[in-house]
């Protein structure tokens, strides 16, 4: 039997299973990605030979060398679909992936399936030529492809700023950077970065360079409409209040052939939500987290979470988040001590890592940026007057929404339309996150293709309970 | 809280609120107590399937009734009558469906037995494997997604009072009737309904009665759009399938595989050994459906009792107060069932008869 499965090969997860292994426990590590490093360590793509070693490249290979030469079980290219508990209490996962191998079970779960990125829309965000911010991260960091000929980089939080040095030092061109935040919000936040000082230099570096190259950066302004006919040409931008409400006033023309567009990143907690675990929300971790001791035990025994599914805390926090979980799966495991955890660096990496989230928190005025017209639920093609129109008739929570009109029935789950959703309610109704809540956590955890996930059937096999009383 | 009503009704589901609108019209005040959202327990989560091939012998007026309401509320529930094909793809499957077809046709349903080879024919896609089938072209399916919404706005229209999250903690009979408390929220109403499918149980604990209710945790999976794979909804001789192809492409699978949850511990939960073998009959029985994603499973609790007929009127020992559920096809029967409850408690003679939970309820027979 497994002792440790560990969900996901990022900074956390990866680190997690590193020292799980190093306490001899008998570790699986799972993760769709083809190598571990997860989305901020991700590999290159093997189209590319040969690359400036930039610091997350060099600290991606080095986790990856690690991972390679530890007793670690890895399944990459692999998704977990389900996740359950067995009669006695094991976890059982189902798995899709290159081994014709459907389920797997261990005594102890680590969950460290980081984040995504959330994105409130605004009129034509659907157009061809819009990127998300953390998409755009992406293929700049796999493919080393930059979005556009010109680009503009919009939304909030700290990635702004990464986006845009990364286009500009991959030879492409910024148009424009806007940025909800204020200058403002930004020196409130220097106290913070000041616990971690070479972040902090970094991100000055960023902002002097976009100044040096003459490009603009329009503090306090959002995206109005993305337009163009067919793709991205361009974006008008508003002046914003302090709570993200566009102001009257002159707008603001910017061509552009790719917008990069996000407002930061929510943890991923669909898998903790499937296997039990009671969640609560906090703004300055990024939205809904689940509810976890300091080592991450969550409230279900034998489940443990790290990383930034467990909230925003950023890559500084994850490797020892990822200790921390596998100190406890250990201790819990076995009874002894694990290793002593410097809790100094994990303050500081939190504190840092809390005000960069609550840069990127949506506020209530982005919900002024959506017309009537404007698609809130991609997959199925829902406007947001759709939706208004069910808040409005009394379908208040999530479930309840989604059940009368297909809002995030779709592919993708309802990642990219279930924050606005319930953003809606909680402005309509008054009442909080925590009251709107959540919709129903069923699998898979993401589309799974059926013949794909079971061997074929022999008919004389399948096992025929009792038939329905005539 | 000065207001009683007369006649509160725990659970916003399809039995809840028929009743609701029943006994409204007849002139009554209702007020309709939630735990959740409105139609989003059993109603909105089933596979909606409105098939006769799958109602009981006994069941089958009721269904017959129920489809013609069903067919009456149309495009607002998603209603479509498509004809449906029951399969066998062995011996044995067909000599059961053979059997189980011929008395639901005794019974009043209009099934018919057709050759594989017209079933190749009218729905190409399925498996060549099928060595029996039976057909009736009054199936079809609603969508229960929509349930919530047609009765929010049906009771809204009505002038009936619905509190949704309002979970019943408790429950006392008072001088004036019943009083329902939620925490530290009440409500006052001369009579009671006890509508809340899988939690009726513990609803009826809390005023002392005891009923062999339990659930069932029945799986039900939904795939991305795809191509057009069928036109009518499919079953299979055991029960152990249903499946249907919505205007939007969608594939709803179902059968009555089992998950795993109690009522009381939330909304269930679905079970990896169960999915498995439900997705894998699917896809036997439409090849094709091998290459289609599942977007989202789910599970909805099914209350029974042993007799597996439904607990119809009267609560026994209780003086006003009643109780309507375990009403195996709930989902086609509810709307009617609902109407002959609501008429048993104006005081009228129903229409069809009802079924007393205080009958001896003895354990029914799996074939």
């Amino acid at each position: 039997m497994i002792d440790v499965i560990v969900i996901g090969a990022g900074p956390a997860g990866a680190n997690a299973a590193l020292d799980a292994a190093g306490y001899g426990l008998k570790v699986l590590l799972i993760d769709e990605g083809r190598d571990a490093g997860g989305q901020v360590w991700r590999p290159k793509s093997t189209s590319i030979k040969k690359a400036p070693k930039t610091g997350a490249i060099v600290q991606g290979d080095t986790l990856r060398q690690k991972v390679r030469n530890s007793s670690i079980e890895v399944r990459f290219e692999t998704r977990v679909w389900h996740i359950e508990t067995d009669e006695s209490e094991n976890w059982l996962l189902a798995l899709v992936g290159p081994e014709k191998e459907y389920t797997v079970k261990s005594k102890t779960l680590i969950i460290a399936t980081g984040a995504y990125e959330r994105v409130i829309p605004v009129p034509g965000w659907t157009m061809p030529g819009v990127f998300g911010l953390a998409g755009a991260t992406a293929l700049l960091k796999e493919n080393m492809i930059v979005p556009g000929r010109r680009t503009i980089v919009a939304g909030n939080g700290p990635l702004l700023f990464f986006v845009a040095s990364e286009v500009i030092r991959l030879g492409g061109r910024v148009s424009a950077v806007v940025s909800l935040n204020g200058l403002w919000d930004w020196v409130k936040a220097l106290p913070a970065m000041l616990m971690r000082p070479i972040l902090l230099l970094q991100g000055i570096k960023w902002i002097l360079s976009l100044y040096l190259k003459r490009i603009p950066v329009y503090w306090r302004h959002g995206v109005k409409s993305v337009e163009g006919k067919e793709k991205v040409e361009g974006t008008s931008l508003t002046r914003v209040d302090k709570d993200w409400r566009p102001v009257p006033g002159p707008e603001i023309y910017i061509h552009g052939e790719a917008l990069c567009y996000g407002h930061g990143l929510s943890p991923a907690i669909e898998a903790t939500r499937l296997a039990g675990a009671s969640h609560h929300f906090d703004p300055t971790l990024g939205g809904w987290v689940p509810t976890v001791d300091q080592y991450g035990r969550t409230s279900q025994s034998g489940l443990y979470v790290c990383g930034d599914n467990a909230g925003i805390l950023g890559v500084g926090a994850a490797p020892i988040r990822g200790a921390m979980a596998a100190k406890a799966a250990y201790e819990d495991l076995s009874g002894n001590t694990g290793k002593e955890i410097n809790k100094v660096i994990k303050k500081r990496a939190e504190i840092f890592g809390r005000a960069m989230t609550a840069l990127s928190i949506p506020r209530a005025g982005l919900l002024d940026f959506i017309e009537n017209e404007t698609e809130i639920c991609r997959c199925e093609g829902i406007s947001r007057a759709e939706i208004y129109q069910e808040i409005k008739f009394g379908a208040r929570s999530p479930n309840a929404v989604k059940s009368n009109t297909r809002c995030g029935m779709g592919p993708c789950g309802g990642r990219y339309c279930s924050e606005t959703v319930a953003l809606m309610a909680s402005d309509f109704t008054g009442k909080t996150r925590e009251e709107i809540g959540l919709p129903t956590a069923r699998p898979p955890l993401r589309p799974v293709v059926m013949g794909e996930i079971t061997d074929d059937l022999d008919y004389d096999d399948l096992p025929i309970p009792g038939v329905s009383p005539l | 809280m000065n207001i009683i009503f007369d006649i509160a009704i725990i659970g916003g589901g399809i039995m809840g609120c028929g009743t609701a609108l029943r006994v409204a019209e007849g002139g009554m005040s209702a007020i309709i107590l939630e735990q959740g959202d409105i139609g989003q327990g059993a109603s909105g989560v089933n596979a909606g399937t409105l098939s006769m091939q799958i109602k009981r012998v006994k069941l089958m007026p009721y269904a017959i009734k129920g489809h013609e309401m069903w067919e009456e509320m149309g495009d607002a529930v998603g209603f479509k009558k498509t004809g449906g094909y029951t399969l066998a793809f062995n011996d044995r499957e067909a000599e059961l469906l053979h059997e189980r077809m011929t008395q639901k046709k005794q019974a009043g349903a209009n099934i018919k037995f057709v050759s594989s080879e017209k079933v190749a024919t009218a729905e190409p896609h399925l498996s060549k494997k099928i060595v029996a089938a039976s057909y009736c072209p009054d199936d079809g399916y609603a969508n229960s997604s929509l349930t919530g919404q047609y009765y929010r706005r049906k009771i809204d229209e009505k002038g009936i009072g619905l509190i949704e999250k309002f979970p019943v903690t408790y429950i006392r009979s008072t001088s004036e009737g019943w009083e329902i408390r939620s925490g530290d929220r009440s409500v006052v109403a001369h009579r009671i309904l006890l509508a809340a499918g899988g939690w009726t149980k513990k609803i009826a604990e809390m005023m002392d009665v005891e009923l062999p209710i339990r659930a069932r945790v029945n799986t039900v999976s939904v795939t991305e759009r795809a191509p057009k794979l069928m036109s009518g909804v499919i079953g299979h001789a055991t029960g152990l399938l249903t499946m249907k192809q919505k205007e939007n492409g969608t594939v709803l699978i179902g059968g009555g595989w089992q998950g795993k949850g109690l009522p009381e511990q939330g909304r269930g939960n679905v079970s990896i050994e169960s999915l498995m073998p439900n997705l894998q009959l699917a896809q036997f029985a439409l090849p094709e459906l091998s290459n289609t994603r599942i977007v989202r499973s789910w599970t909805g609790f099914e209350a029974n009792v042993p007799d597996f007929y439904p607990l119809a009127g009267k609560l026994p020992n209780k003086d006003n107060a009643y109780i309507l559920g375990c009403v195996r096809g709930g989902y086609t029967i509810g709307p009617y069932i609902s109407k002959l409850m609501g008429d048993y408690i104006l005081g009228r003679e129903p229409e069809m008869p009802l079924f007393d939970p205080a009958r001896k309820i003895e354990e029914g027979r799996l074939i």
